[in-house]
């Protein structure tokens, strides 16, 4: 027994390349797509479904789709595909809304202004990020609502009620974001707080606010707020929207940051109090930052609901990206069957793009902010 | 204690650190218990005792990481309240290294030990860049300063903890368990820089089971049960000569 258990090696195992590793486009897909009879099949059945979904789009879209035309004409023949020339007619009005067409360049300042603040915003090499903050917090939010609303500098006044279309979606979303980020920290530190009632007070709105759907928030926000407002008082309609939303998405952002201050372990608050750090400059420069990286995922999820959710503002008559569409079906001269068919699927991708690179930058940003594998 | 002061005639009389008559509670649970300890300045305090007994509490009571509800804290002359300014002063005055060394993840080890320089004592930049790299040449790590926590080792992330400390050029120095949860090769390294902080001079208060290092730069050693202090005496005589049946039993255990 004993002589069984004693060795030693007298020579060395030779080092060999590790077994079945193949490469090349037909070894990938036999290992992948064919490595047993039965998921053969299943490729080749699911493959063609795939294929043949992908071929009736395409001929929907492509060939037998209307791509000139002045009206529905084109677009209502027997078999005929999507309606492309619908979508160039209305493509202004998806943008710009009930905008009066003569101003539109106001609000194509403010979104090419918007776009030159936010890319350099979003890219981490570009300097002076203080300033462009500032920029883009404080002087362009103003600037839009100048450039928009008008009224004075001699610009014709635009009331909200005609903004409309992809330029309201963004002024909500975007607003909605800005103002619901920052809210739902402050919201989650609030919960969190030693201080009894100021717990107790962002406890109750966090839950209040997330137990209510939005629809109710907004249909509160605009209707029945104001019945308590003294007689003669106004808010404009748009505004209480905004607020609205901001606060909605405020709570669920306060949910997901709280998240991520659970994740961060007690000893950093202790490291970061023995240094004699205050509680602001610890939740700033030690908590906040590992805490919201964390939660990277759950804040842009927050805002990618947020972007879709602004289209409920169709329900206290506002119209927003999705709204406009839907009014463009009432147009007489442009009402065929393929018309809502083809409007629906170029909303879908303009709003998939908007999400998807919502979706690819935080995922950038989460890898950018990667600092080692431990804690 | 008076005559642990006279038994280290190099001593100064000053006090540094004052307890007098403290008590602590978890809830019901009494943790600390009727604790008086009065540190000079420049002592090098050793407290050990079995898990549970209540040091790292009464350090950490020190820096009020931990509130007392009875009793006196007096630290460098500013006693612990409710008042956070006094508070924010001890904190300044005393440095803390932990036993998982707590440092920041997110910041380089630069930043990890500017930080505070920056922010709480308003530090120019350049400055305080200066100051953490002197310490850490003195922890022997200035190589690592562009590092991230997550890329050193133990013994390397505790030492750059020692470094962040000793940055903010506190007069106290707290440890609790420094070396307990490093690999027995890299306790070395972090005792090595202990024991150079300890011939400097820092007043040094360390929870810590590595009775080498007590026997070598402790003044006294304070052995803890049940959240009271049972016995101190200097090292030699605490080792060769407990006095109390707790304490043997603990060193019997302790040692083998
Ligand atoms: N936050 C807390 N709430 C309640 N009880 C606690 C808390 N922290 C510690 N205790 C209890 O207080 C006692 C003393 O804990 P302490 O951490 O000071 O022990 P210790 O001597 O440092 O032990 P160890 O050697 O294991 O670190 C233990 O019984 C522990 O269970
Ligand atoms: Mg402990």
């Amino acid at each position: 027994m004993t002589d069984m258990l004693a060795y030693v090696r007298t020579e060395d195992a030779p080092r060999l390349p590790p077994p079945g590793r193949v490469s090349g486009p037909v070894a990938w897909a036999k290992e992948n797509l064919f490595p047993t009879p039965f998921s053969g099949l299943a490729t080749v059945v699911l493959g063609a479904l795939f294929l043949y979904i992908l071929w009736t789009l395409f001929r929907w879209a492509v060939i037998d789709a209307a791509w000139t035309g002045a009206d529905r004409e084109v677009c209502s023949v027997e078999g005929a595909g999507a309606c492309w020339p619908f979508i160039k007619a209305k493509f202004g009005q998806w943008v710009y809304g009930l905008y009066p067409i003569a101003e539109r360049w106001r609000v194509d300042i403010c979104l090419v202004v918007g776009l030159l603040t936010l890319v350099p915003l979003l890219m981490p090499s570009v300097p002076y990020k203080l300033w462009n903050i500032l920029f883009f917090l404080a002087v362009y939010p103003v600037m839009t609502f100048i450039l928009l609303s008008g009224g004075v500098f001699g610009l014709l006044p635009v009331d909200t009620p005609s903004w409309g279309g992809l330029t309201l979606t963004l002024v909500i979303a975007v607003t909605g974001i800005v103002a619901s980020f920052p809210l739902g920290i402050v919201l989650a530190l609030g919960r969190q707080s030693a201080m009894p009632v100021v717990s107790l007070l962002s406890t109750v709105f966090i839950e209040v606010v997330r137990g209510v759907p939005l629809i109710t928030v907004l249909f509160i926000a605009t209707a029945m707020f104001p019945l308590f407002l003294p007689p003669g008082w106004k808010f404009d309609e748009l505004l209480m929207a905004l607020v609205g939303v901001a606060l909605f998405s405020a709570a669920y952002m306060a949910e997901v940051v709280r998240g991520g201050l659970q994740a961060i372990p007690k000893g950093q608050h202790e490291a970061a109090k023995a240094l004699g750090l205050s509680y602001w400059k610890m939740m700033a420069l030690i908590v906040l930052p590992q805490a919201l990286k964390i939660v990277i995922p759950g804040i842009v999820n927050s805002f990618i609901s947020l972007f879709k959710d602004t289209t409920l503002v169709t329900t206290i008559g506002l119209f927003d990206l999705l709204g406009i569409v839907q009014l463009g079906f009432q147009d007489p001269k442009w009402a065929s069957p393929q018309t809502p068919n083809t409007s629906y699927f170029t909303l879908a991708i303009l709003y998939w793009v908007f999400c998807f690179g919502m979706s690819r930058y935080s995922i950038y940003t989460e890898r950018r902010l990667h600092t080692g594998h431990k804690r | 204690m008076a005559n642990a002061a006279a038994a280290q005639p190099e001593l100064s009389n000053e006090v540094a650190v004052q307890i007098a008559g403290m008590n602590k509670w978890y809830g019901e649970f009494h943790v600390l218990r009727d604790i008086n300890l009065t540190v000079y300045k420049g002592e090098r305090i050793v407290i050990c005792g079995p898990s549970g007994s209540g040091k790292s509490t009464l350090i950490r009571c020190i820096n009020r990481l931990e509130e007392h509800q009875k009793g006196d804290i007096i630290v460098d002359g500013i006693p612990l309240t409710n008042d956070l300014k006094k508070i924010d002063e001890v904190r300044r005055e005393v440095g803390m290294v932990f036993q998982h060394f707590n440092l920041f993840p997110h910041l380089t080890v630069l930043e990890n030990c500017t930080l505070a320089l920056i922010w709480v004592r308003k530090t120019p930049k350049r400055e305080a860049e200066e100051i953490a790299m002197k310490y850490l040449k003195r922890v022997k790590i200035p190589e690592q300063a562009m590092k991230y926590p997550g890329q050193l080792s133990g013994g390397q992330q505790q030492r750059v903890a020692i470094a962040r400390a000793l940055c903010m050029n506190p007069r106290i120095m707290l440890f609790d368990e420094p070396t307990s949860a490093l690999d027995p090769e890299m306790i070395k390294e972090v005792l090595e820089v202990m024991v150079d902080l300890a011939q400097s001079g820092m007043t040094m208060l360390c929870v810590t089971h590595e009775m080498g290092f007590a026997r070598q730069v402790a003044n006294r050693v304070i052995f803890m049960d049940q959240g009271q202090i049972v016995e101190q005496n200097a090292p030699k005589e605490f080792f060769s000569n407990p006095k109390s049946e707790r304490t043997k039993l603990f060193l019997s255990q302790i040692l083998h």
